[in-house]
C-alpha cells in the first residue's frame, strides 16, 4: 500500500503551534537563515530547479515567478500569501496554518529575501477567524524573536466571496475594494498589490519551500512524480470511509487515495464518480482510477488537480442533482464583471435545475455543452472558464443519468 | 466603540475599509447605511464604492440581523451529507425562513458556501463558530444554549 509522506505537515500533531521555540526546537528558521546566505538569484535558481509548482490549483513553476518579480524593477515589492481557500471540500491550508503557523511565515520571509521585498500579507478567508488569530499571534512571536528580520507580516481577512482566491481579486480585495478580478497582462509579479510587483502564493506552496531550501531542490525534486514533484494533501469528503486529509507522493493514483488512504465507499455501496480539485474540478468515472494525481496527468484525462479536494460519490447517489447544486455555486459566485460569467453561470444554474426537475429536453443538455464550451474560454477569470467542468463532464461521463431525466 | 471610533481606528490602513467593516460588524451585526456613508467620507471614497464593498461580501450585511447568525453550508459536500434536513430543522426551530431573523432578534438564518469544516460535514456556523457532523436532532439542543 501506498504511505504518506509529510514535507508540508511535518510538524502537524508534533509540535505546539502557538509556541515558535518548539518550531524553532525542530529546526525551524535553520532554512531561513540560510536563504539570507545565498544570493538571491541564487535561491530562485534552487527553487526553480526543485520544480515546485503552485499549489493553489495554476500549477505555475514557483521559481520561474519568483524570478519576474525580482528582476522587475520597484522601490517596493510585496510577498502574499492566498490563504482564502474556498474550494467546497478543501481545508489542507487551514490544516497547515493551525498545525504550523510559522513554517507558512518562514517560506515568505525567505520568498521576501528572493525577491527583495520588506512586507508581506496573508489573506485568510474570512470564515476561519480562528485562524486569523492564531496567525496574529505567529508572526507577534516571530517578531518579537526577530526571526523575520526586516520583514513584516500583516493578516487580513476576506469577507466571503470565492472569486478572491483569485490572485488579482485578492489583491483588489487586500487594497479595499470589491474583489473583482483584474484582466491581465500584466501579472502580478510585474504590477501587483497597489501597482508594485508582488508574489502571490499558496499555503501549500509556501509551507513547502523551507523543507527545500534546507534539504535541496534535487532532493525535492526526486519525490513524486517529475514533472510535478513533492507532496499533495488531499482532502476526503463525500461518500468516502475515511473522511480525512493524507499528505501523499504526486505520483499516488486516485483510485490508491480512495480505497487504500480513504478506506473505499461505505455501506457495501460501489463506486460512481470523483470530483478533484474543488468544486470547480472534473467528475471523473471509475475508468480513470488509475491516472496519478500528479498535475499534467490530471490535464491529460480532462480533470485538474486543483486544490487536491477530492469528492467521492457512491452509485446511489444522483449525480444530476449534485451537479445542479454546484451550479447554483458558481450563479451565487459569479462577481458579475464581465458577461460570459455572469450570464453564463445563472443560465447554466436555470438549465441545470430544468432538468434535474424533470422539465428538460435533450436540446437544454446541448445548450448546456455549447454555453459550457464559450464560458471555457470568453471568461475572464479562472472562475467562469472552470464553472462548466463539472457540467460537461457529468453529461460526457454520465449521459444515462441526464436522459433518465428528461421529458 | 462606537462606528465613528472604529472607523477612524482603520482610516490610516491602506485598504482598511473591509476591516474596518469586520470590526463594526462585531459590535453591530450589520453595516447601517449611515456607516456606510461615513466610511466613504473616512476613506476618502465615493459613496457608491463603499456601499459596492458593503454589498459584494457575502459576510457583511446591509440589513439588520439578529444577534446570532446562523450559517449553513450549503457546499456539495455538505449537501450529500444531508443540509436540506438541517436546514428544515432550523426553520422549524425557530419558526422562521432561510434569510429571515426571528422576531426577538436573537436569530438570522443565512446560507454559506463552504466553511472548510469538510471532514465532519454537514457543518453549520454560530457567529463564525463552527458546529461539526451536525444532525437535525441536535438543533434544538445547539440553539437552547444561545436563549
Amino acid at each position: 500500500m501506498a504511505e504518506e509522506m509529510r514535507i508540508v505537515l511535518r510538524n502537524y500533531g508534533k509540535i505546539d503551534p502557538l509556541k515558535i521555540d518548539d518550531y524553532i526546537a525542530v529546526g525551524g528558521y535553520n532554512a531561513l537563515n540560510k536563504a539570507r546566505s545565498m544570493k538571491p538569484a541564487d535561491l530562485i535558481n534552487e527553487v526553480k530547479s526543485s520544480n515546485l509548482r503552485g499549489r493553489g490549483g495554476a500549477g505555475f513553476n514557483c521559481g520561474v515567478k519568483w524570478n519576474f518579480a525580482y528582476m522587475a524593477q520597484a522601490d517596493q515589492k510585496y510577498v502574499i500569501c492566498n490563504a482564502d481557500e474556498g474550494e467546497p471540500g478543501t481545508y489542507k491550508d487551514r490544516l497547515i496554518m493551525e498545525g504550523d503557523p510559522q513554517s507558512l511565515l518562514e517560506g515568505m520571509a525567505i520568498c521576501a529575501h528572493a525577491i527583495g521585498a520588506t512586507q508581506g500579507f496573508i489573506y485568510c478567508r474570512g470564515e476561519y477567524p480562528s485562524v486569523v488569530k492564531t496567525l496574529n499571534m505567529a508572526i507577534a512571536q516571530a517578531t518579537e524573536k526577530g526571526v523575520l528580520g526586516d520583514f513584516s507580516i500583516e493578516v487580513r481577512m476576506g469577507a466571503g466571496a470565492y472569486v478572491c482566491g483569485e490572485e488579482t481579486a485578492l489583491i483588489e480585495s487586500i487594497e479595499g475594494k470589491r474583489g473583482e478580478p483584474r484582466i491581465k497582462p500584466p501579472f502580478p509579479p510585474v504590477v501587483g498589490l497597489w501597482g508594485k510587483p508582488t508574489i502571490v502564493n499558496n499555503v501549500e506552496t509556501f509551507a513547502n519551500i523551507p523543507a527545500i531550501v534546507e534539504k535541496g531542490a534535487a532532493w525535492y525534486a526526486g519525490i513524486g512524480t517529475p514533472s510535478y514533484p513533492g507532496t499533495k494533501i488531499v482532502t476526503l469528503t463525500g461518500d468516502v470511509v475515511n473522511k480525512t486529509f493524507f499528505e501523499v507522493p504526486t505520483d499516488t493514483t486516485i483510485r490508491e487515495v480512495i480505497f487504500d488512504f480513504g478506506g473505499g465507499i461505505p455501506d457495501g455501496k460501489g463506486f460512481k464518480a470523483v470530483q478533484i480539485g474543488g468544486t470547480s474540478g472534473a467528475f471523473i468515472p471509475a475508468a480513470n482510477l488509475d491516472t496519478p494525481i500528479g498535475f499534467d496527468a490530471m490535464t491529460e484525462i480532462g480533470a485538474v488537480l486543483g486544490s487536491g479536494a477530492v469528492f467521492v460519490l457512491n452509485d446511489t447517489r444522483d449525480i444530476v442533482d449534485v451537479t445542479a447544486r454546484i451550479a447554483k455555486f458558481f450563479a451565487h459566485e459569479s462577481c458579475g464583471k464581465c458577461a460570459p460569467c455572469r450570464e453564463g453561470t445563472m443560465r447554466m444554474h436555470d438549465l441545470m435545475d430544468k432538468i434535474n426537475s424533470g422539465r428538460g429536453k435533450s436540446a437544454d443538455v446541448v445548450l448546456l455543452n455549447k454555453l459550457g464550451r464559450v464560458m471555457s474560454y470568453s471568461c475572464l477569470c479562472g472562475l467562469g472558464q472552470a464553472a462548466p467542468a463539472p457540467v460537461m463532464t457529468t453529461i460526457e461521463h454520465f449521459p444515462a443519468d441526464y436522459n433518465a431525466k428528461l421529458v | 466603540m462606537n462606528y465613528q471610533e472604529i472607523l477612524a481606528k482603520y482610516a490610516d490602513k491602506p485598504g482598511g475599509m473591509i476591516e474596518a467593516f469586520h470590526a463594526i460588524q462585531e459590535e453591530l451585526n450589520y453595516l447601517p447605511e449611515e456607516v456606510i456613508i461615513e466610511a466613504a467620507k473616512v476613506f476618502n471614497k465615493p459613496t457608491a464604492q463603499a456601499y459596492g464593498v458593503a454589498t459584494f461580501y457575502s459576510m457583511f450585511s446591509t440589513a439588520k440581523r439578529g444577534k446570532y447568525v446562523i450559517r449553513i453550508c450549503e457546499s456539495a459536500p455538505c449537501h450529500v451529507a444531508g443540509a436540506a434536513e438541517v436546514v428544515a430543522a432550523l426553520e422549524k426551530e425557530l419558526g422562521v425562513k432561510m434569510g429571515e431573523s426571528t422576531a426577538d432578534g436573537l436569530f438570522s438564518l443565512e446560507f454559506t458556501e463552504c466553511v472548510g469544516q469538510c471532514q465532519a460535514t454537514p457543518v453549520i456556523t454560530i457567529n463564525g463558530e463552527p458546529y461539526l457532523d451536525v444532525a437535525p436532532a441536535q438543533i434544538s439542543g445547539i440553539i437552547a444554549a444561545y436563549k
